[in-house]
C-alpha cells in the first residue's frame, strides 16, 4: 500500500461517530421506554411495556396521523413547488444561480423560533397581510391567518423548501437539454417532453427531496405549537410535553421510538418504490 | 412540575450545581447551603435576602441555584441515599415538595423551636401526616385574569368571562393542566370549590366544563413571551397570566391590567425544605424562621415581586405595594396533589378533552 492510497481504516471513523452519536443515544432511548414509570420521580431501569401499552390509544393513533399527514402534505407540498422552480434555476446565468443558492442557504441559517415568531406575526390581525387586505379592500375587516393549518404549513415548507431545492438542484443542472430537445423532435409537446422524460429521469432525486423534507419536518415541535391549534399539534409536541413537562421519560421515548419506526418503513418503502419505478 | 420561576435559568442552575459538588465532601460546620431557583430568584436572594441574614445572625450562606423541580428533587433523593445533601435548604414547587414528603426526603424540624411560624397560614405550614413539621411556604405569586385595556375598557370582574361568546378565539391560555390551574379555576368559579377535584368523576365534570372553552382560546401557550406580546398588542386580548409581570408591564405604559375576578385568583408557590441528610438542621431552622418575619415578607414583596406568604396586617407593606404584588381577596390553591397522584391520568384526559 503505498501513501497515496487512502487507507480503508479511515472508514472506521465515520462508523465510530456514527456508532458513538446515533448508535448510542438511540439504544438508551429504547431501553428508558422500557423502564419503569417513577411517578415520585423520574424512572427506574426494568423491563415493561406499560409505556407502549399507553400509546395504543385512538387518541395517539390521531396525534400519529395527524403528524404524519402534516409532514407528507408539507414535504409534497415543498417537491411540487421545489422542482419547477429549480428546472426554470438551472436554465438561468450561473451568475444568477448562485445568488439565489446563497440566499436559499441563509434561510437554512434561520432557527425554528425566529421563524416561528415572523410568521406569527406577518400572519396576526394586528400586524400582518390582515391589514394590508384591508387597506386593499379585499376583506371588510384585518383578521389573523394564525393559529391554523394555514401557517403551519406555511411555516414547515418555508423550512423545507431550502432543502428540497439544494437535494434536486444537483441533478436538474446536469440534466442533459438536449434530451427534451430530442423528445420534442420527436413530436412529443413541452408538457408531455416535461412529464415523460424529465420527470422520470429525476425520480431518484424528487424522492430524495421528498423524504428530506418529510423527516425534516416530522421532528418540528416548535412550529406546530406557534402557529398551529392543538388539532395539528404534531406527535413530537406530546413527546416534548412529556419529556420536559410531566417528567415522563419512558413514555416520551416509547412514542419516540415508535415515530421513529413509523418514518423509517415510510422512508424504506418510497425509496422501494423509486428504485422499483426507475427499473421499469 | 415544570414552572416558569424555575425555566428562568435552568442551564445556570445546573451549571451552578456541578460547581457546587465538591462541596458536599466539606466538613460540617461550613455555610448553610441555600438551594433556591437558578436565575432571576438566586440573583435576587444573593442581592437582598442572604447578606442581612448572615449579618443577624451570623450563619454563612452558600447560594446554590436549583435546576427545575423534578430534576432537582431525583438529585437530592439520589444524594439523600448516599447520606450526603447538596443543599441543606431547597425551595421547591409543590408537586416536588409533595413528592419528597411521600418518599420521607424532608427532615422533621423543630417546629416549637421557631417563633414566627405562627404568622403563616396553615397552607404554608408542612406537616406529615403524622402531624411532623418539615417546611414552609417561602414565595408566592398570583396568576390572574389579565385584559388588553384598549379592547376592554372595562375591566372583568369573573372568570366568567372566559366563557362569554364574545370571546370567540380572543383568549391565551397555559397549555397543561399543572401549569394553568384551569382545573382549580373552573372547579372555584362553576363548582363552588376545588373539593370537586377529589374524584376522578369530578375531575371529568370539570374538564367538560372546561371544554366548553374550546371556541374562545387562540393560543394555548407554553412560552410566556409569545403571550404578552399578544396581550400587549391586542392581538389575544384575554386571558391567564402573572399578576407581577402584568403590573409591570402596565407600569411601563403598556394598555394590560391585571384583575382579582370575585372567584379569587390563583396563588402559586413555591416552600421551604430540608434534606434529610442536612447536617445542619439547627442553622436551617434559623434560616427558616428568619424568612417567615412579616418584615422579610415586606422586603421579598418590594424588591423580588412575590406575594408575602404571611398575612397583609403584618406586613407594612402600603397599598400600593401591596396591590402590586397580591389582594386580600381569599386565593384558589393549587391542588398540587392532583398532579402527584393522578399526573398520567390528569395530563392524558386533558390532551384529549381540553386542548385535543
Amino acid at each position: 500500500m503505498n501513501g497515496a492510497v487512502t487507507p480503508r481504516w479511515i472508514a472506521l471513523w465515520p462508523a465510530l461517530m456514527l456508532g458513538l452519536f446515533f448508535l448510542v443515544p438511540f439504544g438508551i432511548m429504547i431501553s428508558v421506554s422500557f423502564a419503569q414509570r417513577d411517578a415520585g420521580g423520574f424512572y427506574q431501569p426494568g423491563f415493561e411495556l406499560a409505556s407502549y401499552a399507553r400509546f395504543l390509544a385512538p387518541f395517539f393513533a390521531r396525534v400519529l396521523g395527524v403528524s404524519l399527514a402534516v409532514s407528507l402534505g408539507a414535504a409534497a407540498i415543498c417537491v411540487l413547488l421545489a422542482f419547477p422552480f429549480t428546472v426554470f434555476l438551472a436554465s438561468m446565468s450561473r451568475k444568477v444561480q448562485t445568488r439565489v443558492l446563497v440566499v436559499l442557504l441563509s434561510v437554512l441559517s434561520l432557527s425554528e423560533v425566529i421563524i416561528g415568531f415572523s410568521l406569527s406575526t406577518l400572519l396576526s390581525q394586528t400586524a400582518g397581510i390582515g391589514n394590508l387586505f384591508y387597506w386593499l379592500g379585499l376583506i371588510e375587516a384585518p383578521r389573523a391567518y394564525t393559529p391554523s393549518l394555514f401557517a403551519l404549513m406555511t411555516g414547515l415548507c418555508y423550512l423545507g423548501f431550502p432543502f428540497a431545492v439544494l437535494v434536486l438542484y444537483a441533478p436538474v443542472s446536469r440534466l442533459d437539454p438536449e434530451v427534451v430537445e430530442a423528445a420534442r423532435t420527436m413530436g412529443a409537446s413541452a408538457p408531455r417532453a416535461f412529464m415523460g422524460v424529465v420527470v422520470p429521469m429525476l425520480r431518484g432525486a424528487i424522492v430524495g427531496a421528498f423524504i428530506l423534507v418529510f423527516v425534516f419536518t416530522l421532528g418540528s415541535y416548535l412550529l406546530p405549537q406557534l402557529l398551529g391549534r392543538p388539532e395539528h399539534w404534531t406527535l413530537s409536541v406530546h413527546i416534548t410535553d412529556q419529556a420536559i413537562y410531566q417528567a415522563n421519560l419512558p413514555f416520551a421515548a416509547a412514542m419516540s421510538v415508535f415515530l421513529m419506526l413509523v418514518a423509517m418503513a415510510l422512508v424504506g418503502l418510497s425509496s422501494l418504490a423509486a428504485r422499483d419505478g426507475g427499473a421499469a | 412540575m415544570f414552572n416558569r420561576r424555575q425555566f428562568l435559568s435552568t442551564t445556570a442552575g445546573t451549571a451552578v450545581m456541578t460547581l457546587a459538588a465538591p462541596a458536599i465532601l466539606r466538613a460540617a460546620g461550613t455555610p448553610l447551603k441555600v438551594g433556591t431557583y437558578g436565575g432571576y430568584f438566586q440573583d435576587s436572594f444573593d442581592k437582598f435576602i442572604f447578606p442581612d441574614f448572615t449579618a443577624e445572625t451570623g450563619i454563612e450562606i452558600q447560594s446554590i441555584g436549583e435546576p427545575t423541580g423534578e430534576a432537582w428533587l431525583v438529585q437530592l433523593g439520589q444524594a439523600a441515599r448516599a447520606g450526603q445533601a447538596p443543599a441543606d435548604v431547597s425551595m421547591m414547587a409543590q408537586v416536588a415538595r409533595i413528592k419528597g414528603e411521600r418518599s420521607g426526603l424532608w427532615a422533621k424540624l423543630d417546629d416549637g423551636a421557631m417563633k414566627n411560624l405562627g404568622n403563616l397560614p396553615e397552607h404554608f405550614v408542612h406537616r406529615y401526616e403524622d402531624g411532623a413539621f418539615y417546611g414552609t411556604g417561602a414565595v408566592s405569586w398570583y396568576v390572574t385574569l389579565v385584559t388588553n385595556t384598549t379592547t376592554y375598557p372595562e375591566a372583568p370582574t369573573s372568570w366568567q368571562a372566559l366563557w362569554a361568546p364574545e370571546q370567540k378565539d380572543r383568549l391565551g391560555l397555559m397549555s397543561l393542566a399543572s401549569n394553568s390551574f384551569l382545573l382549580e379555576i373552573t372547579a372555584t368559579t362553576y363548582f363552588g370549590g376545588t373539593d370537586i377535584l377529589d374524584t376522578e368523576e369530578g375531575i371529568l365534570q370539570v374538564m367538560a366544563k372546561l371544554g366548553e372553552l374550546k371556541p374562545n382560546v387562540r393560543l394555548w401557550y407554553r412560552d410566556e413571551g409569545q403571550f404578552q406580546q399578544a396581550l400587549e398588542t391586542g392581538e389575544i386580548p384575554m386571558g391567564e397570566y402573572y399578576h407581577d409581570v402584568t403590573g409591570l408591564a402596565a407600569s411601563q405604559g403598556k394598555p394590560v391590567r391585571s384583575t382579582f375576578p370575585d372567584e379569587g385568583a390563583v396563588l402559586d408557590s413555591g416552600s421551604w425544605v430540608v434534606s434529610r441528610a442536612s447536617k445542619a438542621l439547627d442553622q436551617a431552622q434559623i434560616f427558616i424562621d428568619y424568612m417567615a418575619q412579616p418584615a422579610i415578607q415586606a422586603k421579598l414583596s418590594r424588591n423580588v415581586g412575590t406575594a408575602p406568604t404571611v398575612a397583609r396586617d403584618l406586613t407594612d407593606l402600603t397599598d400600593e405595594e401591596f396591590a402590586a404584588v397580591s389582594s386580600d381577596k381569599t386565593p384558589i390553591l393549587p391542588k398540587a396533589v392532583l398532579y402527584v397522584d393522578k399526573a398520567d391520568w390528569v395530563s392524558q384526559k386533558w390532551s384529549e378533552l381540553v386542548t385535543g
